[in-house]
């Protein structure tokens, strides 16, 4: 049984973050971070010190033993400061111990329910809780693999997929017409995932990537006052604003901090249909950094190929032209805390359900799918005699990447095999 | 007092069939195997060959649970191979050419001498239905056999239809009738029913190939044998002929592509991918100008000839024409033509893990029946229907197999959860514990379980429990040893000289390492006999994988232990999406594992599903 944790309290700036931990290792990843076990189920004033020395954070360790937590199992609580820094350092911490990772969306709850720790009535309200959780995540990884990314990933899964049917192939139609030695092709296409998932790894590193929170994205028709209401809430010229149509062609960011969450506002081109080719891909990029961003803020209405969902926010625009009370102007300034404070209450909701570990799941997947390619990568240069363990490494190292690449099943596999070999006696 | 005739009744004397007449009977279990024609029993329908990849595997776990079908191909083999013998024993496959007729000797014997074994000549037309269990069997001449389980396995003969170019006519194998009247009944079930096909090549006349002109394949110089109870081959050993298809072939097809059933539209049903007819290879890879075709004798009391490679649905002129633009086979005559057979075959998502039909307790299907192909798949399955049906004969726990322990646990519960889409073949990818289900260990997976159900015989115990005292003794000495890397350098062995010890199992993991090294250290280890010497070695080499895997397996071994009810409601769960919950009601998940395998399954949803069963174990009274 592995032991998992994760952040329990909201994501973002807050007094204090509480990261959860259960399983049989709680105790020793307790051990590793402060030297010793506190006592169990007594507040305890820790020092938490990384593997290599780094102190982390003075915190309030809290330790349960089997039987008498939430779990059911040995756990403990962390009771750190709540800077995203600190949090992010304690988590990537933890993963580096053995046997120690991420919880899945409700696997707290459930590890609880299958230890008999849960009445009744939360059990009813589990469904809907978790499904909230899911759905926060599954926005958040689109976020994450919306645009340049997302091409990459996919072009990932097609090489490891016919990495992987290159040696299975070889193996399990051995009597048949295929290759019988794929080393040269399948390693070509490791080195080329792997060079990818290296430079991913290095951006995650970078401060900027840490602190980059929520996306908000301003849509809707051409010259309706999006780029006004962005440097009216951001406080300065961020965007260039004209009177004509179509002028901001691309995606303009301004990240700020809002209630104390990181938020990067996008500013979008209009939306509309128009025949100019370069404000063509300026409307098809805005549309999906818009889908994918965690909120929209309507303006003026509906905005052409963007849907609206749960949590969006729908303002009247130009109230300084309209005479609108309830509509917002980004030249008068009237409504523009009516929007903050609109925006601040949604993200604090959401932040609650997802935020930084979701990033930091991916960044640990990455980490640990690039090791695994490694290692097969060394077995395939072996040669064909070694494939069946080189084919084992590689399926390990796929399923590291599972999260970001999706399942690769067996069926996908012999899709590829049949569609390059003409096999069958 | 039982009012019965017998405790199980096995409908088909094919490979499924046979296999799960035996189990049921080796469990103690009084069952009729109930035939058209005995000398049907064991018949080959398709390529006079047993085993492959991912198949041998299936011949060996059959062996372990002292099955048939590997003592039988043994005594027919008259050519064995062991395919990848170069590469890891995780993914080597056994493999046998097999004299057809003596394979069907052998079966039928194998049947016959069998205790508590009946075979029964007649067509089954009816299955007796009693309050929605199965109560027996009807024949067509109006005898009833009343039983406690009934083992359906009818191959190709439901409705099967058989192609040959625009002829076609009711058949379940040339030369054979169908089965109308039972489809008929089965139809009455409402089971979720799906068509498939086959194909075969024509079969040549021996004497009529020029042999002189095409290379020749032999067997291995040592055969490796399927069955643990195997010593050597007993049959007369032969090669294979080797010829090509050319572009005159390839233009003959092409011509006449319209004339052939499959791309006439005169079929409906899905093929397997892995079994292209001829017209499919050279339509869909037309760059390739040259097709391989292996020359497979039948037998070596007749001539025919086995053309593997050039299944057809064509009709016989362009059979004839294309086998004689084929290099030796200039002036061969045809014996029978090629041809195409669809046949109906029941989605086994209506099956539970036993492979019982969930709606009508009593009745089990095993085989083709169930959408799979090949000789080895179909036996696979009959010996876990036969058991089945036998344990509930006897009021016994039912038997089932994990993806854990085995190539038939990995089978099943791929057939149940996942159904098929085009026939299911057996491959060694298809097993995430590939490296632990090997052909070479499936008696210390599976003959342990054997003997504990009591189908197993005096001898095949004696001699299991024989070696796994010597490969126990020989682990321990391996184990004691104590040998450093500057003593490994000095034999030989290119290791880092770091100082550090290993015993005999971490040396034999190392990829030059050979049982002879270690010898010097401990000369009692001169005792181990090869077998135990090569067994040893196979387990040592996956060892560090095998404990990596460890977490995994035991993670699927909980899922596994979490049953879903069979009657479980999925449309009243909050929180799943529609499409989600039709899935799953198709599936029927017999367990959390599978559950997790079924398409488009969230962790989220496992989790509700999870609270339901919860719940629903509390509200049972203890």
């Amino acid at each position: 049984m592995d032991t998992i944790f994760a952040l329990a309290s909201a994501a973002g700036k807050a007094g204090v973050a509480v990261v959860r931990l259960s399983g049989p290792r709680s105790w020793d990843s307790v051990r590793a971070l402060s030297g010793t076990v506190p006592e169990p189920r007594r507040a305890s004033l820790r020092r938490l010190i990384a593997a290599d020395g780094t102190f982390l954070d003075s915190a309030l360790v809290l330790t349960f033993p089997e039987g008498q937590s939430f779990t059911g199992e040995e756990s403990a609580e962390l009771h750190l400061h709540g800077s995203v820094a600190i949090v992010q350092a304690v988590l990537r911490e933890l993963l580096s111990h053995d046997g120690v990772r991420h919880a899945e969306p409700g696997e707290f709850t459930r590890r609880a329910l299958e230890n008999g720790r849960m009445d009744l009535a939360q059990v009813e309200a589990l469904a809907d809780l978790i499904e909230s959780e899911t759905e926060a995540q599954r926005q958040q990884a689109l976020r994450v693999f919306s645009g340049a990314l997302g091409g990459k990933v996919e072009t990932w899964r097609t090489r490891l997929v016919r990495a992987a049917a290159l040696l299975e192939a070889v193996m399990d139609f051995a009597d048949e017409e295929v290759p019988v030695d794929v080393s040269g092709e399948v390693v070509e296409l490791i080195d080329h995932v792997a060079t990818d998932l290296r430079q991913e790894l290095h951006g995650f590193g970078s401060a900027e990537r840490v602190r980059s929170g929520f996306e908000v994205a301003i849509v809707g028709a051409p010259n309706v006052g999006k780029s006004t209401l962005l440097n009216a809430i951001a406080g300065r010229q961020a965007a260039i604003t004209s009177e004509i149509a179509g002028t901001t062609r691309d995606v303009i960011e301004v990240r700020m901090d809002l209630s104390g969450l990181a938020v990067t506002l996008l500013d979008t081109a209009g939306l509309r249909e128009t025949g100019d080719a370069v404000e063509l891909i300026g409307v098809a990029r805005a549309r999906e950094r818009a889908a994918a961003a965690d909120v929209r803020v309507f303006l003026g209405g509906s905005a052409d190929g963007v849907e609206s969902r749960e949590g969006d926010l729908h303002y009247g625009a130009k109230a300084d032209l309209t005479g609108d009370e309830t509509g917002i102007s980004g030249v008068t300034g009237q409504g523009i805390d009516r929007v903050l404070s609109d925006l601040s209450r949604v993200l604090s909701e959401r932040a609650s359900a997802a935020g930084l570990v979701t990033r930091e799941r991916h960044r640990a997947a990455m980490q640990a799918g690039l090791e695994g390619l490694d290692t097969a990568r060394l077995v395939v240069l072996q040669g064909p005699d070694e494939y069946d363990i080189a084919a084992e490494e590689l399926r390990a190292a796929i399923r590291n990447l599972d999260a970001l690449i999706g399942r690769v099943g067996v069926e996908t596999l012999l899709d590829e095999i049949f569609s390059s070999f003409c096999l069958g006696k | 007092m039982k009012h019965r005739d017998f405790d199980v009744v096995v409908i088909g004397g094919g490979h499924a069939g046979a296999e799960a007449a035996h189990a049921a009977a080796r469990m103690g279990a009084q069952t009729a195997l109930v035939t058209m024609s005995a000398d049907g029993i064991g018949v080959m329908s398709c390529n006079p060959a047993i085993g492959g990849l991912g198949k041998g595997h299936l011949v060996r776990e059959i062996d372990a649970m002292d099955g048939v079908m590997g003592r039988v191909a043994d005594r027919a083999g008259i050519q064995f191979r062991l395919l990848n013998r170069r590469k890891g024993p995780a993914v080597q496959g056994p493999r046998a050419q097999a004299d057809r007729r003596i394979y069907r000797t052998e079966m039928r014997a194998e049947m016959e001498r069998q205790p508590n074994l009946w075979i029964v000549e007649g067509e089954v037309v009816d299955l007796l239905v009693e309050t929605g269990t199965i109560r027996g069997v009807t024949l067509a001449d109006g005898a009833v056999l009343r039983s406690a389980s009934v083992v359906l396995t009818t191959g190709t003969f439901l409705r099967g239809v058989i192609h040959i170019g625009d002829e076609r006519r009711s058949g379940g194998r040339m030369g054979d009738k169908a089965a109308v009247r039972l489809a008929e009944r089965i139809d009455s079930f409402g089971l979720p029913l799906g068509r498939l096909k086959t194909g075969t090549p024509p079969r040549l006349d021996g004497r009529t190939i020029d042999w002189s002109s095409l290379d020749m394949q032999p067997g291995d110089e040592t055969p490796e044998l399927f069955s643990f109870m195997s010593h050597a081959p007993t049959a007369r050993q032969v090669s294979c002929g080797i010829t090509h298809t050319n572009a005159r072939t390839h233009e003959i097809i092409r011509e006449n592509l319209s004339r052939s059933a499959m791309y006439g539209g005169h079929i409906d049903g899905v093929g397997p991918r892995y079994c292209p007819s001829i017209e499919d290879k050279v339509v869909r890879f037309a760059e390739k100008d040259a097709h391989q075709i292996f020359l497979e004798p039948e037998s070596l009391s007749d001539d025919v000839i086995y053309p593997n490679g050039i299944s057809t649905s064509l009709p016989q002129d362009v059979q004839e024409d294309y086998v004689h633009s084929i290099a030796g086979l200039e002036n061969a005559r045809i014996l029978q033509p090629g041809y195409a057979i669809e046949y109906d075959y029941v989605d086994p998502r209506a099956l539970d893990l036993d492979l019982s039909v969930r709606a009508f307790p009593g009745l089990y299907l095993a085989g083709q029946i169930n959408g799979t192909t090949g000789y080895e798949e179909a036996a696979a399955q009959g010996l876990v229907a036969g058991l089945n049906a036998a344990a509930r004969a006897n009021d016994r726990e039912r038997i089932t197999f994990s993806r854990s322990d085995s190539y038939i646990g990995v089978m099943i519960d791929d057939l149940t959860s996942r159904g098929v889409a085009e026939p299911y073949r057996m491959f060694t990818s298809r097993a995430e514990f590939r490296l632990s289900l090997r052909a070479d260990n499936a008696d210390q997976r599976l003959t342990g379980k054997a003997i504990a159900l009591g189908c197993v015989s005096e001898q095949r115990k004696a001699q299991f429990d024989a070696k796994m005292e010597a490969l126990a003794q020989g682990r321990e000495r391996l184990s004691a040893l104590s040998i450093t890397a500057s003593q490994l350098n000095d034999a030989g062995l290119n290791v880092a000289r770091d100082g550090a010890r290993r015993n005999g199992l971490q040396i034999l993991a190392l990829p030059e390492a050979d049982f002879e090294l270690l010898l010097p250290h401990d000369p009692e280890l001169a005792k181990v006999s090869t077998d135990i010497r090569r067994q040893l070695g196979n387990d040592a080499i996956y060892a560090n994988y095998i404990d990596r895997q460890a977490r995994d397996v035991e993670a699927l071994r909980r899922e596994e232990a979490a049953i879903i009810p069979a009657e479980f409601d999925y449309a009243d769960l909050q929180g799943l999406s529609r499409e989600l919950q039709q899935k799953l009601d198709r599936a029927r998940p017999a367990n959390m594992g599978q559950a997790a395998r079924v398409d488009g399954m969230t962790p989220a949803a496992l989790t509700i599903i999870l609270s339901r069963l919860q719940r629903e174990q509390r509200k049972r009274p203890a």
